[in-house]
């Protein structure tokens, strides 16, 4: 067993860092909060140049073969500079799905420029009942002659607002809340009878509300077999949920070691802060869940990209509920270790607890992926 | 010992909920059925409403404006006002510095001071801390310097609550900067509005209000007969009315009210064909917490029993300012819990994205955040338990 990265990976992780701490510091994630897309296509084209939305995809698909844990060590660098741009939604989701199931003529059309950093893409899968259940579906796809005209709504749709193709989850056959009858569709975002309107979120970024009424697409946008994705949407959300725990990660290694200084720096009682045991022992408490969160993270990385089902389900939901749980001990310690700067706007702390707080909610919270493990079939066997 | 109602408190109860259902605006019953986020003017409003029927301030004595109940029914008028999810007053004025001036201010201060408070045209805010001056609160440099019968303040304060709306500040200022830090304080009132000096700049909170200030004085001149108690004597009374913000800023009452916003919103949340509320688990996470409130509202009580008895609030307060901000920022991170994909929501999230219950409540989330830093920080509490309580040996 070795935990250490490859030479590869650590070039790939440095240089990460080193972009986001020369290119993009928390100081552009500043400026975007304000501007409608809430990120810049031309760092996302940048990224596809440095080769970074490709990484995980196999090469025969534009990719360069790495694997998700490479992907993973991307986003926590990007995690601890509030990088903006829509690498979940683009790479993780909506160009999973597209690199697992789509024909050679969809990766062409829709994979290829997003890879190359030309397009972004979304995933829209969640509805108002849905809550965290990917079955729950009421959007339908009606057959037409050319193909589906798709109908329903979809909200909190990451990059729903910008993105250039949309895939979309609807209904093939089958009741609301059936497993049976789901399936994906690639619609294009200047599609007829679609509306978005933009989301502003409590992390400062821009998601999308996604209203499709009788938008039809051709046959070819159907995308893996009809009917049966339930299967792969999970897999695509179980990703998604990986990758929001190597992004959380970032944040929580930042706050943690931003809290850490500030002990160190602070003065009151004419000694620095961090001289108190009582908060001294918060810092380790700190120390342990931040670790904590690193190493199911590490552990969900490698296991996104593992055929067994069971076990990719059990290990993410270990991170995510980590993430939920300890990355929230971090995050909150963090805050009331700054005192009454920690709750201003003009301090960055508070803008990583926003984002990792939508990040918790993402995927899974801990609630739903505590139940979801104790519903795996190994969790009765006693061994 | 019996905590049971008599018919006459009972019925003080209806003729209470009768009187707040008729008395209360429409466009604040509105505003009652989401997370209550009042603004100013609509605070202010429901002060006059509150001031002009002589229920403002029913925990001063009678001859200064209070009401004459007894501790049972101040409790259950305050009830009825969190059943109607009322907007809560600022505290600065009828529960900081009223209460201070009635104890220690002079005549003339008492009758300039006490009943522009009642009636709402004066607002204040509590100017203690300082940038370096936060849990400890004794080393603070604002300086007060005597000049004819004036004090002439320089420095600055931090974090003032309410600065921008108010009319009037209390400060804590250094007058003497020799001997023991505690020694050289003293508790000055300053018109916020109409002292050349006196600068206020907002700050945005994490909670996207601008709920604080940074307050800024520079050669600002105050009369001396704005001094509260003798000169270098500030310290005892900024304690005393610590010991008394503590039992207020618990968030008791909030608490209740974002435990039927929790509810709510679950009731609301749908989940397939069925809603959050009907969840066993989720069900059993409010009872937990709601239970918790309950074991606290008996100690709210019982100290409130206790200050009837004329016993001030000990250390003891420490206790609801603790455990008080710990269960209102749970309370609201299970709304956000509950509400799920929707907690990404935020205040400018479109009407169609985000249900009107729900506005807000992330807002609140991340400013109560606050809750277990201000009016001495949750640490500072247990410092003050271990210490003044338990009596437990120093390192
Ligand atoms: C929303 C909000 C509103 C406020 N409103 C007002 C107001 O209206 N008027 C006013 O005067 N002030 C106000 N305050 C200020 C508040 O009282 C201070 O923030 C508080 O006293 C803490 O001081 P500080 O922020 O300087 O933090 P610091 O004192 O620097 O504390 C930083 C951290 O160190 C911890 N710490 C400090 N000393 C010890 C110790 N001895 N042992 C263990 N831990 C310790 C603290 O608990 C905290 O976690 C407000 C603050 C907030 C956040």
């Amino acid at each position: 067993m070795n935990f250490d990265l490859s030479e590869e990976q650590q070039i790939l992780v440095d240089s990460v860092a080193k972009y986001v701490k020369n290119d993009s510091p928390v100081e552009r994630f500043r400026k975007q909060r304000d501007s409608e897309r809430g990120y810049e296509l031309e760092a996302w084209s940048r990224m596809g140049e440095m080769g970074w939305l490709g990484v995980a995809f196999p090469e025969e698909h534009g990719g360069f073969g790495g694997s998700f844990a490479d992907l993973a060590l991307i986003l926590e660098q990007l995690g601890r500079g509030l990088v903006p741009e829509p690498m979940i939604a683009s790479v993780v989701l909506a160009g999973g799905l597209l690199s697992r199931l789509g024909s050679a003529d969809q990766r062409k059309a829709f994979l290829d420029p997003m890879i190359e950093g030309r397009t972004t893409l979304a995933f829209a899968y969640g509805e108002r009942q849905g809550r965290y259940h990917l079955h729950e579906c009421a959007t339908r796809a009606e057959r037409r002659a050319a193909g589906f005209a798709i109908s329903g709504e979809k909200v909190w749709v990451l990059n729903g607002h910008a993105a250039d193709h949309i895939v979309v989850v609807a209904r093939t056959s089958g009741a609301q809340s059936d497993a049976a009858g789901l399936s994906l569709f690639v619609v294009d975002a200047n599609a007829q009878g679609l509306t978005r309107t933009r989301v502003p979120t409590m992390d400062g970024q821009r998601c999308g509300l996604l209203r499709f009424e009788n938008v039809t697409v051709g046959a070819d946008r159907l995308l893996g077999a009809e009917g049966s994705a339930l299967a792969h949407i999970e897999w695509a959300i179980d990703r998604g949920a990986a990758a929001a725990c190597a992004e959380g990660q970032g944040a929580v290694q930042e706050l943690f070691e931003r809290t850490v200084a500030y002990l160190k720096e602070r003065k009151q009682f004419e000694v620095p802060i961090g001289s108190f045991q009582a908060l001294q022992h918060r810092a380790a408490d700190m120390y342990a869940e931040t670790e904590l969160c690193r190493s199911s993270m590490i552990l969900a990385a490698i296991e996104a990209d593992d055929d067994d089902e069971e076990m990719r389900k059990r290990e993410i939901s270990t991170a995510k509920l980590q993430l939920g749980r300890g990355g929230w001990y971090v995050m909150e310690n963090a805050i009331q270790l700054f005192g009454g700067i920690g709750v201003t706007d003009e301090q960055d702390e508070g803008l990583f607890f926003k984002r990792l707080r939508v990040l918790q909610a993402l995927f899974g919270d801990a609630d739903w992926h505590a139940d979801r493990f104790q519903r795996l079939p190994h969790f009765a066997t006693q061994d | 010992m019996d905590l049971s109602y008599t018919p006459e408190q009972i019925a003080f109860r209806s003729e209470v909920r009768a009187w707040i259902e008729a008395a209360m605006p429409l466009h604040l019953k509105r505003k009652a059925e989401g997370p209550g986020h009042y603004e100013q003017a609509e605070v202010m409003e429901w002060h006059k409403i509150l001031y002009a029927k002589g229920w403002i301030a029913p925990h001063w004595p009678q001859d200064v404006g209070g009401t004459g109940w007894n501790i049972a029914q101040r409790h259950i008028f305050g009830e009825e006002l969190v059943r109607a999810n009322a907007p809560q007053l600022s505290p600065f004025g009828l529960g900081m510095v009223g209460p201070l001036l009635i104890q220690y201010g002079n005549d003339a201060q008492k009758k300039r001071f006490l009943p522009k408070i009642l009636s709402g045209e004066e607002v204040w805010c509590q100017g203690y801390s300082e940038p370096n001056a936060g849990s400890d609160l004794a080393s603070l440099q604002l300086h007060a310097d005597k000049d004819g019968d004036d004090y002439i303040l320089n420095g600055q304060k931090t974090w003032t609550t309410n600065a921008q709306y108010a009319h009037w500040i209390f400060v804590l200022a250094r007058t003497n900067a020799g001997g023991k830090k505690q020694e050289g304080i003293t508790f000055i009132l300053a018109d916020v509005r109409n002292t050349p000096g006196i600068t206020v700049k907002p700050f945005l909170t994490t909670g996207g209000t601008d709920a604080f200030s940074e307050t800024w004085f520079q050669n600002a001149r105050v009369p001396q007969s704005n001094r509260v108690g003798p000169e270098n004597g500030g310290w005892t009374m900024a304690k005393a009315l610590l010991g008394h913000e503590r039992t207020l800023i618990g968030g008791i009452a909030e608490s209740r009210r974002w435990l039927r916003l929790c509810k709510r919103i679950a009731a609301a949340t749908a989940v397939g064909s069925s809603s959050l509320l009907e969840d066993v688990e989720f069900r059993r996470r409010i009872a937990r917490l709601e239970m918790r409130l309950r074991s606290l509202e008996m100690v709210q009580l019982r100290t409130l029993a206790a200050a009837q008895l004329g016993r001030a609030p000990g250390p003891e307060s420490s206790i609801l300012k603790l455990v008080g901000t710990d269960v209102e920022q749970e309370i609201t991170e299970l709304c956000m819990d509950g509400m799920g994909h929707d907690a990404l929501g935020w205040l400018d999230s479109p009407p169609e994205a985000l249900p009107e219950v729900e506005r807000g409540v992330a807002s609140l989330f991340n400013y109560l955040r606050a809750a277990s830093i201000y009016g001495g920080s949750n640490e500072i509490q247990r410092n003050i338990i271990a210490k003044q309580i338990l009596r437990l040996p120093t390192a």
